[in-house]
C-alpha cells in the first residue's frame, strides 16, 4: 500500500488524460464522468493520506530508468500541501470548465491536457528526487502550451509562442543545473541532502543561479515573467487553473524544494545567495503591483498581480526563518484560493455580461451579486484585510523578515500592500458605487460557473479566520517547518 | 543463433523471391518476411540479454581463416530498432500504395530495396570482419542510391547522382584503408586487431577508413549529399534512409576506435570527431530552421541529430569515479542512435501522411492539418518531444547521459552543444508544429485511414517508452560493451 498510494494519486490524473483524448467530441457525459469522477478519487485518496501523514506515516515509489536517473515518488507534508491544493482546485475548476465550455469545439483534446497538466503538477508536488522533478516539469511545459494555444487564434498561437520561448530556455538552464551538481554529488534525492563539498562556493553559486533562472520562469519572477501576462490569451479556466495553481506554483514549489532540500537552508546562507533572492523577490513583488497599476484589462490587471503575489512565497523561502518559511509555504496555498476566485470571477464576468475591461465592470455588483461579492473578497484577501487569508501570509511574512534579520522586508510588504490597495480598489469602486452604463447586461444563471467561484472564496475567508485551527494551510505550514526544516 | 542467421538471411531471400515471383505476390511476400525477420530480431535480442552475445562462425572456421559475426547487446539493440523501423514503414508503404498516389514504379521497386537495404544493414551490426563491413556497406549504399532514385524526377537523380558520388568516394577510402590494415596484420577480424602489435600504417589506415565512414554518416562538412537526397525520396524510403542507413557506418566507425584500435586514439583526433559533430549539430540546426519544406526540415534536423553522436569520442569514460554508473557517454551515443532512428522514422511517415492528405509538404499547405488529422499532428508532436531531448523520452535519456559525462570530466563546452542543440530544435520544429495546429486549414484534405495514421504514432510513442523504460535497454547496450567504452579513449 505505501508504494501504491502516490502512484494511484498520479494515475487518478493520468488515467482520464490518456483515455480523454480517444473520446468523440460529443460524448459529453462520459468525458465529464471521467473527469469529475478522477478528481474525486483523487480528492478521496488525499485525504486519506493527509490524515495518515499526520500521524507520521510515509509513502514511497520508485522507478529506476537508466542509472543515475531515479523515478522517486515520495509523500512528505510538503508535497501534500501542494497536491491537497491541486486537487481540490483540480475538481472546483473541471466543474467550472464543463460548464464554461459547454459544447464548443476540441474538448476532448482540451481536457485531455488539463488533466495532463494536472498529473505533471501532481508528479512534481511528488517527486522524491530532482530528476523526477525534472521529468514532470517539462511534462508540465509540454501539456499546458496546447492548453494556452486552445483557441487556436492568432493572439492565442502567439502566447503559447511565447510561453514556449521562455520556458524552453529555462528548462535548459534547470537540467544544466541538475546536471552539473550529479556531475560532483551523483543522483539527488529530497530525503539525503547531496553532499556539497565536492564543489567550490563559486560553482555552487552558479549552479543556485541557474536553478533559480530555470524554476524562475515559472515562477515568473521579474525579469522572467514576460510570458505569464502574454498567455492570458487563454481561456478563463485555464488562467485560473494554470496561473493559480499549476505553473507559477510549480515554479515556487520548485524555489521551495531548491533551497531546502538542495542545497540546505544552511548553505544558502553560507554561500550568501539568500538575500540577493530575497531582494530579486522583492523587486518582483513591486514591480508586478506597478505594472498591475497600469493594465486596463481585468485578466491582465490580475496576471501581473500574480506576478507580484507569488514571490511572497519566493520571499518567504529566501529569507530562510521559520517564521517567514511558514509565510512563504502558506501564501502557496492563500494564493491559490485567493487568484482563483478572482480568475473565475473575471470568466464569469467576460462570459455572462461581456466585460473585459475594467471601466466596464461600473455597477456590475448589483446585477451580479454573488460573483461581486467572491471577487471583492479575494481582492481584499489579496490587499492584506485581516481576517481573510492574506493577511495571515504577509503578517508571518513581516515577523519572518524581522526574525532573519532583514527589516526592509517590512517595507517591501508596506509597499505592495498600498499597491494592491491601489489596483484592487477602484475595481471594488466600480462594482458596488457607480452607477451601470445604460445598455449592461449580465445575469448569474450559470450555478456551475458561479458556485466554485463562492466555494473558493468562501474557503479563501476560511483558511483566514480559522488560522489558529491545525488542520488549517497555517498549521499544517507549521507543521512542515517544524518537523523537516526546523533549527 | 538461428535467429541471427535468419535475421541475416531471410530479407536478403525476401528481395530475391519479390523480385522472381510475379507482381502480385510482391506485397504478401514481402510483408510476411518483414514480419518473420522482425520476429526473429526480437528472439536474437532475448537470447542476447540472458546468454550473453551470440556468435556464428561462419563454417565453422576460425578467424583468421573464417568470418565471425556476432550479435552483442549493441548490435542487437540495433537489429530490434532496425525491425521496429523497417515493420512501420512497410505498413506505411502499403498504406500509401494501397492509396495509390506513389506511382507504379515505387511499387515494384521498393519492396525489394526495402528488403535488400535491411538484410545489408543486419549484415553490417553483426559483421566482425573489416572486409565483410565493406561489403555490406556498399550493398547498403547501393539499395539506398536506388531508393533516392525511385520516384523518377530530374530532382530525385540528380540528389540520387550526388549521394552516389559521396558513397562511392567514401567507400573507395575506406576500402584503402582496409587494403593497408591487410597488408600490415594479415588479418582484418576486429578481434585479432585488437591485439595486434602495432604497425607503421594503422595511423594512416585509421584515418581513410574513417574519412570514409564520416562521408557516408554526412557528418558536417559531408553532409551536403544528406538533405536533398532524403527530401527527394517518398516518405517510407526517406524513413529508412534517414533514420537507419548513416547508423551503418556510425556502427562501423565504433566498432574500429573503441574495439580494433582504441590505442590510436589521440588526444587532437577525438576533438576533430566531436568538433565536427559540434558543427553539424548548430549548423544542421541553423540550415533546418530557415527550410519552408517539412521534409527537409527533418532532413536536415538529422544532420544535427547525428552530429550528437560524435560527441562520444572525446567523453566516453568521462570521470568514472564521480559517477554511480560505468560507460554513460558511450551508453548514451547509443541511446541517440536508437531514439533518433525511432523518431525520424515517424517524422518521415508524418511527412508522407501529409503528403498524401494535401498533396504538399510545404509549411503553409500543412496549415491546419492537425484538425482533420489528429493522430497524426500527435505522432509528429511526440516524435519532436525525442529530437529535442524533452524527458521522458530516449532523446532525453541520451542527452542526460551525455551531458553528465560531460560535466564528470571537465569539459563542460560538449554540455554547451547538448543543452544549445536542444533549444534549436525546439526552434526549428516548432514552425511545422505552428503550421499543423493553426486553426485555418488552406487546402482540402484527402482522408487518410487511420491505421495508416496509427503507424508513425506507434513509432513516436515507442521514442518516448525508450526514455520512460530507460532500464532494460541501458542493460543490454551493456552487454558486450567494450573495455574503452568505460575506460574512454
Amino acid at each position: 500500500m505505501n508504494a501504491a498510494l502516490p502512484v494511484l494519486i498520479l494515475l487518478s490524473s493520468l488515467v482520464p488524460a490518456g483515455v480523454t483524448f480517444f473520446l468523440a467530441q460529443d460524448s459529453h457525459t462520459l468525458r465529464n464522468t471521467l473527469n469529475l469522477g478522477g478528481a474525486v478519487v483523487k480528492l478521496g485518496l488525499i485525504i486519506w493520506m493527509l490524515f495518515a501523514v499526520a500521524g507520521g506515516a510515509s509513502y514511497e515509489a520508485s522507478l529506476p530508468l537508466a542509472p543515475g536517473l531515479v523515478m522517486l515518488l515520495r509523500v512528505d507534508a510538503l508535497a501534500l500541501l501542494f497536491i491537497s491544493l491541486s486537487a481540490t482546485l483540480w475538481f472546483l475548476t473541471t466543474i467550472y470548465a464543463i460548464a464554461y465550455f459547454g459544447t464548443k469545439a476540441e474538448l476532448s483534446r482540451f481536457f485531455g491536457f488539463f488533466s495532463l497538466c494536472v498529473a505533471a503538477t501532481t508528479g512534481l508536488a511528488l517527486s522524491g528526487s530532482l530528476i523526477s522533478f525534472f521529468i514532470f516539469f517539462e511534462l508540465l511545459t509540454l501539456s499546458t502550451w496546447p492548453l494556452v494555444a486552445h483557441k487556436q487564434d492568432k493572439p492565442s498561437l502567439s502566447a503559447a509562442r511565447v510561453y514556449l520561448a521562455y520556458a524552453l530556455p529555462g528548462s535548459a538552464a534547470l537540467l544544466w543545473a541538475i546536471i552539473w551538481l550529479e556531475s560532483a554529488t551523483g543522483p539527488v534525492l529530497f530525503t539525503e541532502p547531496p553532499d556539497l563539498s565536492a564543489l567550490d562556493p563559486g560553482a555552487l553559486r552558479g549552479i543556485f543561479a541557474l536553478f533559480i533562472i530555470g524554476v524562475g520562469v515559472k515562477a515568473a519572477l521579474v525579469p522572467l515573467h514576460g510570458w505569464l501576462p502574454a498567455d492570458m490569451a487563454a481561456p478563463a479556466p485555464v488562467s485560473a487553473l494554470l496561473h493559480a495553481v499549476a505553473v507559477v506554483k510549480a515554479g515556487a514549489f520548485g524555489v521551495v524544494r531548491v533551497i531546502y532540500d538542495v542545497f540546505g537552508a544552511s548553505n544558502v546562507a553560507a554561500l550568501g545567495v539568500g538575500e540577493p533572492l530575497a531582494i530579486l523577490a522583492s523587486v518582483t513583488i513591486v514591480w508586478g503591483s506597478v505594472r498591475a497599476l497600469q493594465q486596463d484589462e481585468i485578466k491582465k490587471r490580475l496576471a501581473f498581480s500574480t506576478v507580484s503575489q507569488v514571490s511572497y512565497i519566493v520571499l518567504g523561502a529566501a529569507l530562510a526563518s521559520p517564521l517567514a518559511m511558514i509565510g512563504g509555504l502558506v501564501h502557496l496555498i492563500h494564493q491559490g484560493l485567493m487568484k482563483i476566485t478572482m480568475f473565475f470571477c473575471a470568466g464569469i464576468y467576460d462570459e455572462r455580461a461581456g466585460v473585459r475591461k475594467i471601466t466596464e465592470l461600473n455597477g456590475m455588483g448589483a446585477r451580479m451579486p454573488w460573483t461581486s461579492v467572491c471577487f471583492s473578497l479575494g481582492a481584499m484577501g489579496m490587499i492584506g484585510l485581516p481576517p481573510l487569508a492574506g493577511f495571515v501570509s504577509k503578517f508571518y511574512l513581516g515577523l519572518g523578515g524581522l526574525e532573519a534579520g532583514a527589516p526592509w522586508v517590512l517595507g517591501v510588504l508596506v509597499a505592495s500592500t498600498l499597491l494592491n490597495a491601489a489596483y484592487f480598489l477602484p475595481l471594488l469602486y466600480r462594482l458596488w458605487f457607480l452607477p451601470a452604463a445604460e445598455d449592461a447586461r449580465g445575469d448569474e444563471r450559470a450555478p456551475a460557473l458561479v458556485v466554485p467561484a463562492v466555494v473558493t472564496a468562501t474557503a479563501a475567508l476560511g483558511v483566514g479566520l480559522l488560522a489558529a485551527s491545525p488542520i488549517s494551510p497555517l498549521g499544517w505550514a507549521t507543521l512542515i517547518v517544524a518537523r523537516e526544516y526546523g533549527p | 543463433m538461428t535467429a541471427l542467421v535468419i535475421v541475416l538471411a531471410l530479407p536478403l531471400a525476401g528481395a530475391l523471391a519479390v523480385i522472381a515471383l510475379p507482381v502480385r505476390a510482391a506485397v504478401p511476400v514481402a510483408l510476411s518476411a518483414t514480419a518473420l525477420t522482425a520476429l526473429s530480431a526480437l528472439v536474437l535480442a532475448a537470447s542476447v540479454w540472458q546468454g550473453g552475445p551470440v556468435t556464428l562462425m561462419v563454417g565453422g572456421w576460425q578467424p583468421p581463416l573464417g568470418i565471425a559475426l556476432q550479435a552483442d547487446g549493441l548490435a542487437a539493440a540495433l537489429i530490434v530498432m532496425s525491425a521496429l523501423v523497417v515493420g512501420a514503414v512497410a505498413m506505411a508503404a502499403w498504406f500509401e500504395m494501397a492509396a495509390a498516389r506513389a506511382g507504379p514504379r515505387a511499387a515494384f521497386g521498393f519492396w525489394p530495396l526495402m528488403l535488400l537495404l535491411w538484410g545489408a544493414l543486419n549484415a553490417v551490426y553483426v559483421s566482425r570482419d573489416l572486409f565483410n563491413l565493406y561489403v555490406g556497406l556498399e550493398l547498403l549504399s547501393l539499395a539506398a542510391v536506388a531508393l533516392v532514385a525511385i520516384s523518377g524526377t530530374a530532382q530525385a537523380l540528380v540528389a540520387a547522382l550526388r549521394y552516389m558520388i559521396f558513397a562511392l568516394a567514401g567507400s573507395l577510402l575506406y576500402l584503402a584503408g582496409v587494403v593497408l590494415v591487410y597488408a600490415g596484420h594479415g588479418t582484418l577480424d576486429i578481434g585479432l586487431l585488437s591485439a595486434r602489435s602495432p604497425a607503421p600504417g594503422d595511423a594512416l589506415a585509421l584515418g581513410l577508413m574513417t574519412a570514409g565512414l564520416l562521408a557516408k554518416t554526412a557528418l558536417f562538412p559531408f553532409h551536403v549529399w544528406l538533405p536533398p537526397a532524403h527530401a527527394s525520396a517518398p516518405a517510407p524510403a526517406s524513413a529508412l534512409l534517414s533514420a537507419l542507413v548513416p547508423k551503418a557506418s556510425f556502427l562501423i566507425l565504433i566498432r574500429l576506435w573503441f574495439e580494433a584500435m582504441p590505442e590510436l586514439a589521440s588526444t587532437a583526433a577525438l576533438l576533430m570527431l566531436a568538433g565536427l559533430g559540434a558543427i553539424a549539430v548548430i549548423w544542421g540546426g541553423v540550415l533546418a530552421l530557415v527550410q519552408s519544406r517539412l521534409k527537409l526540415i527533418v532532413a536536415y534536423s538529422t544532420v544535427a541529430q547525428l552530429g550528437y553522436m560524435f560527441l562520444v569520442f572525446p567523453l566516453a569514460g568521462g570521470d568514472g569515479s564521480a559517477q554511480p554508473w560505468a560507460a554513460g557517454a558511450w551508453t548514451g551515443a547509443m541511446f541517440q542512435a536508437l531514439s533518433h532512428g525511432l523518431a525520424k522514422a515517424a517524422m518521415f511517415l508524418v511527412a508522407g501522411i501529409c503528403i498524401a492528405a494535401v498533396g504538399s509538404d510545404r509549411l503553409g499547405d500543412l496549415r491546419g492539418l492537425a484538425r482533420a488529422l489528429p493522430m497524426t499532428g500527435f505522432a509528429f508532436a511526440l516524435a519532436a518531444i525525442t529530437l529535442m531531448g524533452l524527458p521522458p523520452s530516449g532523446g532525453f535519456t541520451a542527452k542526460y547521459l551525455l551531458m553528465t559525462s560531460a560535466f564528470a570530466a571537465g569539459q563542460w563546452p560538449w554540455a554547451l552543444v547538448l543543452a544549445g542543440g536542444g533549444l534549436l530544435a525546439a526552434a526549428y520544429l516548432y514552425r511545422p508544429l505552428a503550421a499543423l495546429f493553426t486553426r485555418d486549414a488552406r487546402l482540402p484534405v484527402h482522408p487518410v485511414a487511420r491505421a495508416w495514421q496509427g503507424v508513425p504514432l506507434a513509432l513516436a510513442a515507442l521514442a518516448v517508452l525508450l526514455g520512460l523504460l530507460s532500464a532494460a535497454p541501458f542493460d543490454l547496450l551493456q552487454i558486450g560493451r567494450p573495455e574503452p567504452a568505460v575506460e574512454g579513449l
